[in-house]
C-alpha cells in the first residue's frame, strides 16, 4: 500500500501510467470498435487521415483501415509484451534463483548456458527459433522471452547470493525446511523488487522486439501489428508519409509508458528518494 | 603478464561458453526437418538413396548424434561452415564479403552512442535536478522508446525525401565511380544516417547509465577533498569524477555489442546496406538454415572478441582490476 502511494508521488510513475490506460483502452475497444478483421480490405487506398469519417486514420496502400489495424495492433503489442515478460520471468527467476541458492557446479553450469544466450545477438537467437518453429503469436511470445531472460536470471542470481548468507535463512535451515521451500517462499519474495523493477524493461524491449520482426514480416501474418504498418508505410514513404509515422509513434508510447511506470516503482521502491 | 592471465581466465570462460552455443545450434540443426545432403541432393535435382547414402557417409552425417555433433564440431573448427544453397557459394565467403559494413555500423554506432551520452550525460549530472537534468533525462527516455528502424525512416523522409541532404540507402553512390578518399567520404555520408539510427537507442542506455554514476561518484569522499584542495569545478569533473564514473559505461559496451549486431538486422534492411544483419534476414527469408547458423557462430565469435579487448580496455583504465577477481 505504501508502495503505491510512493508510486502515485512519483511524475514519471504517472504520466506512464496514464499512456498505458491509453495504451490498454485501445486494445481493449479493438474489437467493438473494429468488429471486422483488421487486415481485410475496407475501401480506396491510401486515404489521407482526417478526411473520410469512415476511416479516421485513412487507409494503407491496399486500402485496409489504418485505425483497425492501430487498435488491433495495441493488443497485439500488449498480449506479446505481457506474456513475452512473464516468460522471462519465470525462466530467468528459475535459472537464477537456482543457481544462486546452489553455488558449486550448478551454478557455474547454469551461469555458462545464461552467457551462451548473452552472447548469441538476441535478435539473431529470435529469427533462428522463428526459422525453426514458425511464428504463429502464442509461440511468438513464448520465443521472445526466451531470448530474454539471462538478465534476470543474473539479477535473481545475485540477490541469492546476498540473501542465502542471511541469518533468517539460517534459522530456515535449522527449522529444517526443505530447499524448494526456502527458495521460493522465504527468499524469493525478498528477492523480487528489483526484478519486478527490471520486467518493465523487459517488456519494452519485447514490445520492440515484436514490431522489428513484424517490420520485417516475419511475425505472424494473420495478426494486425504495429511494425507491420510500419512495413506497409515503408513503401508508399514518398506519397503517404503519415501510413508509417501513426504506429511508429504507437510503438513508442507503448514503450515509453512501461519504461515510466518501470522508472515510478524503482523510485517507489529506491528508500533513499522516499520523503517520509 | 596481467596480460597473459586476463587472456587465459578470459578463454577459459569463453571456450565453454562458444561450446554450448554450438551444441545448442547442432540440436536446432537435429529439429530441423531435412539435412546437408538434402539440400544438396534438391540443388542436384535427384532423390537417389544410395547416392544420398553416399554423400551422408562422406559428411560424417551418418551415424548417431554424437558422432555427428563430434563431426559437426571439428569442421566448425576448421572454420568449415557448410554451403549455402540460395547462394552458390560457401557459407564462410557470403559471410566475410558482408562483414565489412557491419563492422564499419556497429563500431561507429557504439562509438557514437559512448562518447554522445558520455558528453550529454555529464550535462546532465552536472545540472542534476534543474530543468537541464530534466529535459535530457526525458530525451533518453524517448529515444530509449523510438524503434530504431521507424527512426530510420522518418530519417529517409526528412533528410533524404524532403530536404535531400543524404541518400536514402546503399554503402555507395554506384553511379558516381569514385575512388580513393572520395570514396571513404561517399561511404561516410550513405553510413550517416544508419549510424546514428543505430545509436539513439544505446546512446540513451550509457546517458543514463553515466549520469547515475556520475552523481554516485559526486557523492563519494574523495571529490569533497579535491574541492576543498581548491581545485576548479571542471578540473574536479572531468579529472576525478568522470574517470571513475566511466568504468561501468566500458563494462556494458561488451553487454551491447551483441545487442547492436541484432539491432542491424532491421537497419541494415532500412537502409538496404549489404552486411551481416540484411545476410540473417535474407537467410530467414530462404529458409538457408545453414547461412543463419554460420551467422550465429561468426556474431557469437565477434561479441566473444569484443568482450575480450573491453576486458583488456578495463583492465588498462582501472589497475585494481585482476583476473578472475
Amino acid at each position: 500500500m505504501r508502495t503505491v502511494r510512493f508510486f502515485l508521488t512519483s511524475p514519471a510513475g504517472i504520466i506512464g501510467l496514464v499512456l498505458l490506460v491509453l495504451v490498454l483502452a485501445m486494445a481493449a475497444s479493438a474489437g467493438t470498435l473494429y468488429p471486422n478483421d483488421p487486415l481485410s480490405l475496407a475501401g480506396r487506398p491510401l486515404q489521407a487521415p482526417f478526411v473520410n469519417p469512415r476511416f479516421v486514420l485513412g487507409t494503407d496502400s491496399s486500402g485496409r483501415d489504418v485505425a483497425a489495424q492501430m487498435f488491433h495492433g495495441a493488443r497485439t503489442s500488449l498480449l506479446i509484451g505481457i506474456s513475452a515478460t512473464l516468460v522471462a520471468i519465470v525462466v530467468g527467476v528459475l535459472v537464477g534463483s537456482i543457481s544462486g541458492y546452489y553455488g558449486g557446479w550448478v551454478d557455474v553450469t547454469l551461469m555458462r548456458i545464461t552467457e551462451a544466450f548473452q552472447t548469441v545477438p538476441n535478435f539473431i537467437l529470435l529469427l533462428v527459433l522463428v526459422v525453426i518453429f514458425g511464428a504463429r503469436m502464442d509461440l511468438l511470445a513464448f520465443m521472445i522471452g526466451l531470448v530474454s531472460w539471462t538478465a534476470v536470471a543474473r539479477l535473481t542470481r545475485a540477490e541469492f547470493l546476498t540473501l542465502r548468507q542471511r541469518e533468517f535463512v539460517q534459522a530456515c535451515r535449522v527449522l529444517g525446511m526443505g530447499d524448494l521451500r526456502i527458495i521460493f517462499r522465504e527468499i524469493l519474495p525478498n528477492a523480487l523488487p528489483p526484478v519486478i523493477v527490471y520486467a518493465s524493461i523487459v517488456m519494452a524491449f519485447s514490445i520492440l522486439l515484436e514490431s522489428a520482426l513484424a517490420f520485417l514480416g516475419l511475425s505472424d501474418p494473420n495478426v494486425a501489428s504495429w511494425g507491420k504498418l510500419i512495413a506497409d508505410g515503408r513503401r508508399v514513404l514518398r506519397t503517404a508519409w503519415y501510413v508509417a509515422t501513426m504506429p511508429g509513434l504507437a510503438v513508442l508510447i507503448a514503450v515509453l509508458s512501461v519504461s515510466l511506470i518501470g522508472q515510478g516503482i524503482n523510485d517507489a521502491l529506491n528508500p533513499r528518494l522516499r520523503r517520509d | 603478464m596481467r596480460l597473459l592471465r586476463l587472456t587465459l581466465h578470459r578463454l577459459a570462460v569463453s571456450v565453454p561458453v562458444l561450446l554450448i552455443i554450438l551444441c545448442g545450434v547442432f540440436l536446432v540443426l537435429q529439429l530441423a526437418p531435412g539435412d546437408a545432403v538434402d539440400a544438396l541432393l534438391g540443388q542436384m535435382g535427384t532423390a537417389d538413396a544410395t547416392l544420398a547414402e553416399q554423400l551422408r557417409e562422406q559428411y560424417g552425417l551418418s551415424g548417431n548424434a554424437a558422432s555427428r555433433l563430434v563431426v559437426y564440431l571439428w569442421r566448425l573448427v576448421r572454420l568449415d561452415l557448410g554451403f549455402s544453397v540460395s547462394y552458390n557459394q560457401p557459407v564462410l565467403d557470403v559471410i566475410l564479403s558482408r562483414l565489412p559494413a557491419t563492422l564499419a555500423l556497429v563500431v561507429s554506432a557504439l562509438a557514437l552512442a559512448f562518447f554522445a551520452g558520455a558528453i550529454v550525460g555529464v550535462a546532465a549530472a552536472t545540472k542534476f535536478g534543474r530543468w537541464q537534468d530534466t529535459l535530457i533525462s526525458l530525451l533518453g527516455l524517448v529515444f530509449y522508446a523510438a524503434p530504431s528502424f521507424w527512426l530510420g525512416l522518418m530519417g529517409i523522409l526528412v533528410f533524404s525525401v524532403w530536404l535531400g541532404w543524404l541518400p536514402s540507402g546503399g554503402l555507395q553512390d554506384l553511379s558516381a565511380n569514385y575512388s580513393g578518399p572520395r570514396l571513404v567520404l561517399d561511404m561516410a555520408r550513405h553510413l550517416l544516417m544508419p549510424t546514428v539510427t543505430l545509436a539513439t537507442i544505446y546512446f540513451a542506455i550509457y546517458l543514463r547509465v553515466i549520469r547515475a554514476s556520475m552523481l554516485e561518484v559526486l557523492s563519494l569522499d574523495f571529490v569533497r577533498t579535491a574541492r576543498a584542495k581548491g581545485l576548479r569545478e571542471s578540473a574536479v569533473i572531468y579529472r576525478h569524477v568522470l574517470r571513475n564514473a566511466l568504468l561501468p559505461m566500458i563494462t556494458i559496451i561488451g553487454l551491447q555489442a551483441g545487442a547492436m549486431l541484432g539491432g542491424s538486422v532491421a537497419i541494415e534492411s532500412v537502409f538496404s546496406l549489404p552486411g551481416l544483419g540484411r545476410l540473417a534476414y535474407e537467410a530467414v527469408v530462404q529458409r538457408d538454415l545453414n547461412m543463419l547458423l554460420g551467422i550465429v557462430f561468426m556474431s557469437s565469435i565477434l561479441v566473444i572478441v569484443i568482450n575480450f579487448a573491453v576486458d583488456l580496455l578495463y583492465a588498462q583504465i582501472d589497475p585494481r582490476i585482476e583476473a578472475g577477481a
